[in-house]
């Protein structure tokens, strides 16, 4: 009698502390969300803040600090689209798609090739020419600006996207290059080994066996290189002088200093056009861009 | 018809030989073992055959072609690695394909080899499958019909079961011997090179062994003589569980000493000898040193007994030289505990070895040669 007496004494004392362990879980989880919800707002608001204010009219965007319109309007986008030159936005996005594209292709392929050529051959100077890259990974941009200003102004190459994209499509981006080395490196060689056993010249194993390996880090590549020169505006107001050829990034600033008279709700229901493309590409690929900077870095 | 020959082989890493120049005759169909221990230069001799690694000098054969410059997809040849190497992104379908397409063979034909080679190794329901959702068993399989689908000269493994358990070693261990013998029986081209560490797949599996250490071959023999004969301490070491017992000493006429023990050898081993080295080492199996309760024997201090079931291990201690006997339980329980025992060498499977260069001097004159 004893005993079972001792025993439902400590079944009780242990549901007593189970109770307990469970309430302490939910307020640390509630504490914990609260508090990742709060200094994520507050990191996000001037986003939230710039979509609400698109659709406000130009007297209420400095009334206050909410993000809610009191009377939305589509105004800004559909004036601000006609833009104050004789191009709509449209004409824009397509220039930035025209060097987007080119460039996104060429980089992943150019530096895709130079990277396996670091990574698994030997070669004369090989070590010169890693430590080259490096340097150049090193090298802050506005150093080249100049001499890369004249090369293309002597290769006839000013006013158009060939200066924009060329350079990297000849895997001219050292970090991309370090970036799918060190991918590569952390890859067993066993497959590529068995590819050359099967019969498989140097290309064929990299495009069949290397290649679809190296898919996340390739994958992140293209997505960095996609925003950057979505985001990129030094290039573009540099090279290019013909409105008809501006992308997005310089059309944006073009609304601010013509004629409007700034019309911030135009420019900032540009601007949350102009983020879109970018934001939708991150939140489709997420996974593989967050894969593809962490492989780099902690496999192998 | 792939009879493989490396002559005078050789591979240098910077100031580092891995491979002394090595000779070796493998005839077409034979299942040749390279054993050694871990550095030995087994793996770079197989790569140097595959092509996966440059040959710094000599000459490898393969059929009648010197293969030396061609790539490995045109040696004819198919390896089994260790980790299986299976493409992480093809299905076991499009693996065992690779090679096949690579070649540019039509669709049916693959087609038709596929279902073959998967049939052989019953893997034809895991075609559809990747490779990451094989077993260890089953990878290995796909493995070796990826090398089998090509129908090569010569197959090569690289320690292709140690990634497996022991149970399914055993079994994988059988299923390639068979798969051989199978290949054999059907007159295609079956030479194997099999690379292990493992002294029990090469002495199950091996029609002969080569045995290495240290980027030089040791011996080539059949397991069998391998282990009767070893040519040298080193194989003599190698090859066995547990391992021979070598014991330090001299040869004084027709005994040799140990310590201050005397064996008698007798004339039918002394006359074996070929050259009388000065320093000489007792090599003696532990199954060939058997309990006796007279002299001529080698007393030793019995220091623990491994029981294994139908025998028991005898460690023993032999002033300061350790010694180990296998005995039959009965012999053991016979012992009645006592501490001192008399251990006694069969003679016929003695050896002798010259302490200055290794060499076993005790073979017949035939067998030194080989």
């Amino acid at each position: 009698m004893a005993n079972s007496q001792t025993l439902t004494d400590t079944q009780v004392l242990e549901d007593v502390q189970a109770a307990r362990r469970v309430k302490i879980g939910l307020i640390s989880a509630t504490v914990r969300y609260v508090l990742l919800f709060s200094v994520g707002l507050v990191m996000l608001y001037p986003l939230i803040w710039l979509i609400g204010a698109s659709f406000k009219t130009n007297s209420e965007i400095f009334a206050g600090a909410g993000f809610l319109p009191e009377s939305p309007t589509l105004d800004g986008y559909i004036k601000g689209w006609q833009t104050s030159t004789p191009y709509t936005f449209g004409r824009f996005f397509w220039n930035s798609f025209l060097i987007i594209l080119p460039k996104v292709i060429g980089t992943a392929i150019s530096c895709t090739m130079a990277a396996y050529a670091f990574a698994r051959f030997e070669f004369p100077l090989k070590k010169i020419f890693f430590v080259s890259v490096i340097a150049i990974l090193l090298l802050p941009n506005v150093v080249t600006r100049i001499p890369q200003y004249i090369l293309f102004r002597d290769l006839g190459w000013l006013d158009s996207f060939l200066p924009l994209w060329v350079p990297s499509a000849m895997a001219g981006d050292a970090f991309f290059v370090f970036m799918l080395v060190q991918f590569l490196r952390s890859l067993p060689r066993d497959m590529e080994e068995a590819a050359r056993v099967d019969g498989a010249n140097s290309l064929q194993t990299l495009v069949y066996i290397v290649v679809p390996m190296l898919a996340p880090a390739l994958i992140s590549v293209c997505l960095f290189q996609f925003m950057w020169t979505m985001n990129d505006f030094l290039g573009p107001l540099i090279y290019l002088s013909s409105v008809d050829k501006y992308p997005v990034s310089l059309a944006l600033k073009l609304s601010i200093d013509t004629t409007e008279a700034f019309e911030w709700n135009r420019i900032l229901a540009m601007s949350v056009l102009t983020i879109t493309p970018a934001l939708i590409v991150f939140f489709a690929a997420q996974r593989y861009f967050i894969e593809g900077i962490s492989a780099g870095g902690v496999k192998g | 018809m792939a009879r493989v020959q490396l002559k005078k082989l050789e591979k240098v890493y910077g100031s580092f030989k891995a491979v002394h120049g090595i000779d070796l005759d493998i005839e077409d169909g034979e299942f040749m073992v390279l054993v050694g221990p871990s550095g030995c230069a087994k793996s770079t001799t197989l790569r140097m055959v595959a092509g996966l690694e440059e040959i710094t000098g000599g000459e490898i054969q393969i059929g009648e072609r010197r293969v030396n410059d061609l790539p490995p997809g045109k040696r004819s040849i198919a390896m089994v690695f260790q980790n299986y190497a299976l493409y992480p992104h093809m299905k076991v379908r499009g693996n065992l394909a690779f090679g096949l397409k690579i070649a540019g063979r039509p669709r049916a034909e693959i087609d038709a080899a596929i279902e073959q080679v998967a049939k052989i190794l019953e893997i034809e329901t895991l075609l559809d499958r990747l490779p990451k959702q094989l077993s260890g068993g089953q990878a290995q399989r796909v493995a070796l019909g990826r090398a089998l689908i090509k129908k090569p000269e010569v197959f090569l493994f690289d320690e292709p079961l140690s990634n497996l358990d022991a149970k399914l070693r055993a079994s994988m261990r059988v299923r390639i011997t068979e798969l051989h013998r199978r290949l054999k029986a059907e007159g295609l081209s079956s030479t194997v090179i099999y690379v292990t560490h493992d002294q029990i797949e090469a002495m199950t599996m091996g029609d002969r062994i080569c045995v290495m250490q240290a980027g030089e071959i040791m011996q080539v023999a059949t397991p069998k003589e391998l282990y009767n004969h070893p040519a040298n301490l080193f194989v003599a070491g190698f090859i066995g569980t547990p391992e021979m017992n070598l014991l330090d000493g001299a040869l004084e006429g027709e005994e040799f000493v140990i310590g201050s023990q005397r064996l008698a050898l007798g004339a039918h081993v002394t006359s074996r000898l070929s050259t009388l080295p000065g320093q000489a080492v007792l090599g003696v199996r532990p199954q060939h040193l058997s309990l006796v309760r007279e002299a001529p024997a080698l007393t030793a201090r019995l220091s623990n007994a491994e029981f294994m079931g139908h025998e028991v291990y005898l460690h023993a201690d032999l002033e300061g030289r350790k010694l180990v006997s296998v005995v039959s339980a009965g012999e053991f329980e016979a012992l009645g505990g006592s501490e001192l025992i008399r251990l006694r060498p069969d003679p016929a499977m003695l050896h002798i070895f010259d302490k200055s260069n290794g060499r076993n001097v005790s073979l017949l004159g035939g067998r030194l040669a080989a």
